[in-house]
C-alpha cells in the first residue's frame, strides 16, 4: 500500500501510519496465538469429557424417539371429550387442577425467592461497586462473596436445605434466593459502577454519609436498571423453581421428576407444556410491567 | 476565619496545588482565577475534604479541618457547602428532594433512608427555593430545569445546610451570560445578606472583578497574586500569565467549554 502514497507525506502521517501498522501487526499476532491455544484446548476438553462426535451422532435419533413417545395420542373425533374419553384433551390433562396448583406454588416460590435474594443484592451491591466501595478490602470481600453465592447451583443449595429443613417449598425458596443474591448482586454492582458520580459528590459535599449518598445520589439513577434485572431474574427463577422440586424442594418439579422416572410419557408432555405456557405468559407480563414501571420513572426502556 | 497553611496536593508526579497559604476573614467574597489545570478545583475540593490534601493544614476558627473524621468531617462539610460547575444535582429526583439533601446530616439516619422529611423541613426548603424564584418548580424533576435554574437549586440546597462558607467551583462556566448573572447575583446575595464567606472559582476576570472583594490568581498550583480587584491591573495579568487579558479569556474558556454542554 505504501507505494500508493505521495512522496511528500508529512512526518506526522508517516509516524502515525507506522504506529497503526505496528498495532495491527500485533493484534493479528495476538489473534493467531489465541487460536493456537484455543483449538487444542477445545479438542482436549472434548476428549476428556468423552464428547465424541460419534456418540452425539448415535444419540441424536434417540432424542427424537423420546419426543415421539411423550407426544399424546389425540384423536380428532374425541378431542373435546371428557376426562374418561381416550384421545381427548381433557384425558391428556386429566390432572390439570393439581398441576395448576403446583404451578402456582412454583411461581410463588420464584417470586418470594427473587424478592428475598434481590433485597440482599441491593444491600451488597453498593460495597461491591468499585467506584463507591469504602475500601478495597470490603470491595474484594463482597465481590468474592457474591461470586461464591452464585457459583453454587440452586439444586445443590436445594439438596442442603432439604436435608436441613425437610422436604417442601421453604428449602426451594431459600436455595433460589441465595443464588439470586449472588447473580443480581453482580449485575446491580455493575449498574452502579456505570453511574455518573456528580450527584454523589453533591450529596457527600452536603455532609451526607456514605449510606445516605447511596440512597439519594445513586439509587434514583440506577433504579430503572435494577427493576429490569429484578424482573428478568424472576423469569429465570420460574425455571429454577420448576427444577428444584427434583430433590424435594417444592413446586412442580417433584411431580415432573416422578412422571419422568415412571415413564408416564403423556403426562411428561402435559406438564412441560404447562410450564412453557406459564413461563411464556409471565415473560409477557413482566415485559409489560417493566415498560410500565420504567415509563413511569421516565428512564431508558 | 479560614486559614489555609502550605496546602499541597500531588497526583502522582504532578503537583496540582503547591504550598498554598491564604487567610480568609469571615464574610469575604473571594474569587480564585487561573487557567485550566491551575489547581483551582483541587484547592476548593480540599477545603470541603472531597479531595484529601497531601500535606498542609486547613483551620476554620481555630479548628483543624484536615484532621476531621467520620461525623465531625460530615459536620464540617455541612458547614462549608459546595457548588459545582455541573450542578451535581440528583437528576432523577424532584427539585424539593434535591434541596432537602442539604438537611441529610441534620437528621436521624433511618428516617432519612426512608425519605421521610418533616413538614417543617419542607417549608424551609420551599422558602429557600422561593428566594431564588423556584418555588413553582419544586415538584419537577431536576433534569427538566434549565442550567441556570439547576444552579440556583444547588445554591438553595447549600443554604439548607446552614453553612458558614460556600465553595463554588466554576458555578457559571456552563451557563449563558444571562443565567450566569442570575447565579452570580444569588451568590453575592448570600454573601452580603447572610454574611457567608464565599470562595468562587472563576475563569472570567471581569466577573471576578465585578463580584469579588478579593482576587487570588493561581498558576501551576501556586498563588501568583492575592489582592483587591483594583490591584489586578492588565499589566499584572500580563506579568503573571505572560499573555494579555483577551488571550487569557480565550484560553480559559476553551478549557471549560468542551467538558460538558448543558442544554437550555
Ligand atoms: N483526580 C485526579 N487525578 C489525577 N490528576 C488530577 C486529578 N484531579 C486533578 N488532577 C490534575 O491536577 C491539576 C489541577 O487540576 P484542577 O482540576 O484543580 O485544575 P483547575 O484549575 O480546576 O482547572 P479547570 O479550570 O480546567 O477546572 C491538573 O493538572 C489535573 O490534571
Ligand atoms: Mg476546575
Amino acid at each position: 500500500m505504501s507505494a500508493a502514497f505521495h512522496t511528500d507525506i508529512s512526518p506526522v502521517v508517516a509516524t502515525g501510519e507506522a504506529a497503526f501498522q505496528a498495532a495491527r501487526q500485533q493484534r493479528r499476532l495476538a489473534t493467531l496465538v489465541a487460536i493456537a491455544v484455543l483449538v487444542p484446548c477445545l479438542l482436549l476438553a472434548g476428549w476428556v469429557s468423552e464428547a465424541w462426535p460419534s456418540t452425539i451422532w448415535a444419540g441424536l435419533p434417540r432424542i427424537g424417539e423420546y419426543f415421539w413417545r411423550i407426544l399424546p395420542s389425540l384423536s380428532l373425533d374425541h378431542l373435546f371429550g371428557g376426562t374418561k374419553t381416550e384421545g381427548s384433551l381433557a384425558f391428556w390433562f386429566y390432572r390439570a387442577p393439581e398441576w395448576l396448583w403446583l404451578l402456582f406454588e412454583t411461581a410463588n416460590m420464584a417470586a418470594l425467592a427473587t424478592l428475598m435474594g434481590s433485597a440482599v443484592s441491593l444491600v451488597l451491591a453498593f460495597p461491591a461497586a468499585r467506584n463507591l466501595s469504602p475500601s478495597p478490602l470490603i470491595y474484594q470481600l463482597t465481590r468474592r462473596g457474591l461470586e461464591a453465592l452464585r457459583t453454587v447451583p440452586e439444586i445443590v443449595y436445594a439438596l442442603i436445605f432439604v436435608w436441613a429443613f425437610g422436604v417442601g417449598a421453604l428449602a426451594g425458596i431459600l436455595a433460589i434466593a441465595l443464588h439470586t443474591a449472588g447473580a443480581n448482586g453482580k449485575l446491580f454492582a455493575e449498574a452502579i459502577e456505570n453511574t455518573d458520580l456528580g450527584a454523589w459528590d453533591g450529596v457527600r459535599s452536603a455532609g451526607g454519609s456514605w449510606a445516605l449518598a447511596c440512597r439519594y445520589a445513586i439509587l434514583p439513577q440506577v433504579l430503572p436498571n435494577l427493576i429490569s434485572y429484578f424482573l428478568l431474574r424472576f423469569e429465570v427463577n420460574i425455571r429454577s423453581a420448576s427444577v428444584v422440586g427434583f430433590v424435594g424442594a417444592g413446586g412442580i418439579g417433584a411431580e415432573l421428576y416422578q412422571v419422568i422416572s415412571f415413564n408416564y410419557y403423556e403426562e411428561i408432555s402435559a406438564i412441560i407444556l404447562l410450564i412453557i405456557l406459564a413461563v411464556a405468559s409471565i415473560d409477557l407480563l413482566s415485559e409489560r410491567l417493566r415498560h410500565a414501571i420504567i415509563g413511569r420513572l421516565g428512564g431508558p426502556a | 476565619m479560614l486559614q489555609i497553611q502550605s496546602l499541597t496536593r500531588r497526583f502522582g508526579e504532578r503537583t496540582a496545588v503547591n504550598e498554598v497559604s491564604l487567610s480568609i476573614p469571615a464574610g469575604q467574597m473571594v474569587g480564585v482565577i487561573g487557567r485550566s489545570g491551575a489547581g483551582k478545583s483541587t484547592l476548593l475540593r480540599m477545603l470541603n475534604r472531597l479531595t484529601e490534601p497531601s500535606s498542609g493544614r486547613i483551620l476554620h476558627d481555630g479548628m483543624d479541618v484536615t484532621a476531621l473524621k467520620g461525623q465531625a468531617l460530615r459536620d464540617w462539610r455541612t458547614r462549608c457547602a459546595m457548588i459545582f460547575q455541573q450542578f451535581n444535582l440528583v437528576q432523577r429526583l424532584d427539585v424539593l428532594t434535591n434541596v432537602l439533601v442539604g438537611r441529610l446530616n441534620h437528621r436521624p439516619l433511618i428516617s432519612s433512608l426512608l425519605g421521610r422529611f418533616t413538614a417543617a423541613e419542607r417549608a424551609m426548603a420551599l422558602e429557600a427555593l422561593d428566594r431564588f424564584d423556584l418555588a413553582d418548580q419544586a415538584l419537577q424533576r431536576a433534569d427538566t430545569l434549565s442550567g441556570g435554574q439547576q444552579q440556583r437549586v444547588a445554591i438553595a440546597r447549600a443554604l439548607m445546610q446552614q453553612p458558614r462558607v460556600i465553595l463554588a467551583d466554576e458555578p457559571i462556566a456552563s451557563l449563558d451570560p444571562r443565567n450566569a448573572k442570575v447565579v452570580m447575583d444569588a451568590l453575592r446575595d448570600v454573601n452580603k445578606r447572610d454574611g457567608l464567606t464565599v470562595l468562587v472559582n472563576l475563569h472570567h476576570l471581569d466577573t471576578a472583578r465585578e463580584y469579588c472583594d478579593r482576587i487570588v490568581a493561581m498558576q501551576a498550583g501556586r498563588v501568583m497574586f492575592d489582592g483587591t480587584p483594583a490591584e489586578l491591573t492588565a499589566e499584572k495579568v500580563r506579568e503573571i500569565y505572560g499573555v494579555d487579558e483577551a488571550e487569557f479569556h480565550e484560553q480559559a474558556e476553551e478549557a471549560v467549554r468542551p467538558k460538558h454542554t448543558v442544554a437550555a
